[in-house]
């Protein structure tokens, strides 16, 4: 219950922050520009809606994850407003996941009208119900849960600057970790190909949980690959967070 | 309630500081302890580690060794968390709270329920002396609102023990004494409560006993009245309109020169009894009484004496 009054409130700061509105009414923006970019394509217009609005919502998702997550307990320290907080009788964790559960639930209501706004245009457009968008709006949901439990992990030890940088260079990295592996495997001998491997399996994945581009062009996503990569990003998420509680646990409040 | 609301043992605390990560001692082996239904006042100067003593009694930073014990369990740990209220330096809160969510949030983290809260909230704004201004956020409180709310929410779950850092700092004389008056009521409901200051007149008001801190090391502890001296030691009387051979007299009995300004005299005059002579002569040459004013020593010469028997 605790935990739940932490991240309500922590939602509540986000509502009322200008800078979610902006972000949002620019993620609108560019599900309705990709209307009339597919108008001026040849064929093949809802591709573009699907494939552009899908990779909009990832992308202001980022946006939000990063530069909420980020100062979502440094600002707390910095502040000084954790002082009152962390004396009531709640243990350390209950504010972490607190504050992580206040954001997923503010990306959650984003994330909701988004993939609202881009499931009506494209039902409209096809006549139909465009239903297969769910499967990447939710993956992606799973995706921006990973990057915010990077950015509260780096809040709790590092400036918000300094996190921004190393929550985006991990996420710029974990999309294209599919890439780093195959180059690896084409060009490299065997040391590197070790090495690239141990990479590879430490840092996010976030390549797999990114099925916009199939969905949007008609290929089939089975099941099974996307309830791996759910639970891929899920069980990274949670060892993100463990160790974000663990640092915030010795963690002195100067 | 009786028995030890309060115990520290061996505290120490470093920090490490700069690019090398120096480790530098803020408080050395510091040991008191505060019995239930106390008054402790924890003085000292600006940067002596009283902030750093009240972390660590409420668990904001973990002691380097050494132990701290509130209400018999580890300082920090929930169980006492539930029973202790604190308000910490130029407090800080949510400015896009207003006065009543954020007092209600703090009720919520203390885990009452929503209808004890709604009371709860109404009535520590009123004690408080800010109920009209509940629905303000706190962006645009003054310093001395802010304070007040900090007291609010340090009382949200009727606390045992309070804790109190620079209570007074940032208001004005009116909301000082509000806040000594508050602490006295605390008191009457039996409540521990420990309070930093640097501030003497703060603690011989509302203090049963007082510990001072000086460059991280527990210099005295005591009862007010023991290490501050008796209030009474020096008094300063002003009187005018007295003919010159009763203010000669008058200069005699002072134990220091007498100051002269046109009519005026000031005489310094020791003890109660000195200066219970002192006003009826006055009075009876036909003399005015302008001012009687107590001379207490300073923190400062308290110190400076701490400090001088400590190098002895």
């Amino acid at each position: 219950m605790r935990t739940a009054a932490i991240a309500f409130n922590t939602f509540r700061e986000a509502i009322r922050d200008r800078i979610l509105y902006s972000l949002l009414v620019f993620a609108l923006a560019m599900i309705g520009g990709s209307l009339i970019l597919s108008m001026l394509s040849v064929g093949g217009e809802v591709k573009i809606i699907k494939d552009l609005g899908l990779a909009a919502i990832g992308l202001v998702g980022i946006l939000i994850a990063v530069f909420i997550g980020v100062g979502l307990v440094h600002k707390e320290i910095e502040r000084r407003t954790l002082y009152t907080i962390i004396t009531k009788p709640i243990r350390r964790s209950d504010f972490i996941l607190g504050k992580f559960l206040g954001l997923a639930l503010t990306l959650a209501v984003n994330v909701a009208i988004m993939g609202a706004g881009l499931l009506l245009l494209a039902s409209a457009m096809e006549a139909r119900l465009a239903w297969e968008l769910l499967l990447p709006v939710a993956l992606t949901f799973v995706k921006l849960m990973v990057v915010t439990a990077i950015a509260v992990l780096f809040s709790t030890f590092s400036t918000p600057t300094l996190s921004a940088i190393f929550t985006l260079a991990l996420v710029v990295v974990g999309s294209l970790a599919e890439d780093l592996k195959l180059f690896a495997v084409t060009f490299g001998g065997p040391l590197l190909q070790g090495v690239v491997e141990a990479v590879y399996l430490i840092l996010p994945n976030l390549a797999s949980l990114d099925v916009g581009g199939a969905v949007a062009h008609g290929r089939p996503v089975p099941a099974a690959v996307a309830g791996l990569a759910a639970a891929y990003g899920l069980t990274y998420m949670v060892a993100l967070l463990a160790v974000a509680v663990w640092v915030f646990q010795y963690r002195d409040f100067k | 309630m009786s028995g030890i609301a309060i115990r520290a043992e061996g505290l120490t605390k470093d920090y490490r500081t700069g690019f090398w990560r120096r480790r530098v001692r803020v408080l050395h082996d510091l040991s008191l302890e505060v019995q239930a239904g106390e008054v402790f006042g924890f003085l000292g100067p600006n940067g002596a580690g009283k902030t750093t003593t009240l972390k660590l009694l409420t668990g904001l930073i973990h002691p380097t060794s050494g132990s701290a014990v509130v209400l018999g369990k580890p300082a920090g740990s929930v169980g006492v968390k539930a029973r202790i209220g604190f308000l910490p330096e130029n407090p800080s809160f949510y400015d896009y709270l207003t006065g009543a969510e954020f007092l209600d949030y703090c009720g919520a983290l203390a885990g009452l329920p929503r209808t004890v809260r709604r009371e709860r909230v109404r009535a520590l704004l009123e004690r408080v002396g800010l109920s009209g201004q509940g629905a303000l956020q706190l962006r645009k409180y003054s310093k001395g609102m802010l304070q007040r709310i900090g007291l609010a929410q340090a009382l949200i779950n009727e606390p045992e023990v309070i804790f109190l850092d620079e209570p007074m700092s940032g208001l004005d004389p009116i909301g000082r004494k509000e806040v000594r008056d508050l602490i006295l009521r605390l008191r009457e409901q039996g409540r521990t409560i420990f309070f930093s200051t640097h501030i003497i007149p703060d603690v011989e008001v509302v203090c049963d006993r007082v510990g001072i801190i000086l460059a991280g090391r527990l210099a005295a502890v005591g009862r007010v009245e023991e290490l501050l001296g008796s209030p009474l030691e020096q008094i300063e009387v002003t009187a005018s309109n007295l003919p010159p051979e009763a203010a000669a007299a008058l200069a005699a009995r002072g134990v220091a020169p007498p100051v002269r300004s046109g009519d005026r005299i000031l005489v310094t005059v020791k003890g109660e009894e000195d200066l219970g002579q002192v006003l009826r002569a006055i009075l009876q040459a036909g003399g005015r009484v302008h001012s009687v004013v107590p001379h207490r020593r300073t923190l400062e010469e308290v110190f400076l004496a701490r400090v001088r028997e400590g190098s002895r």
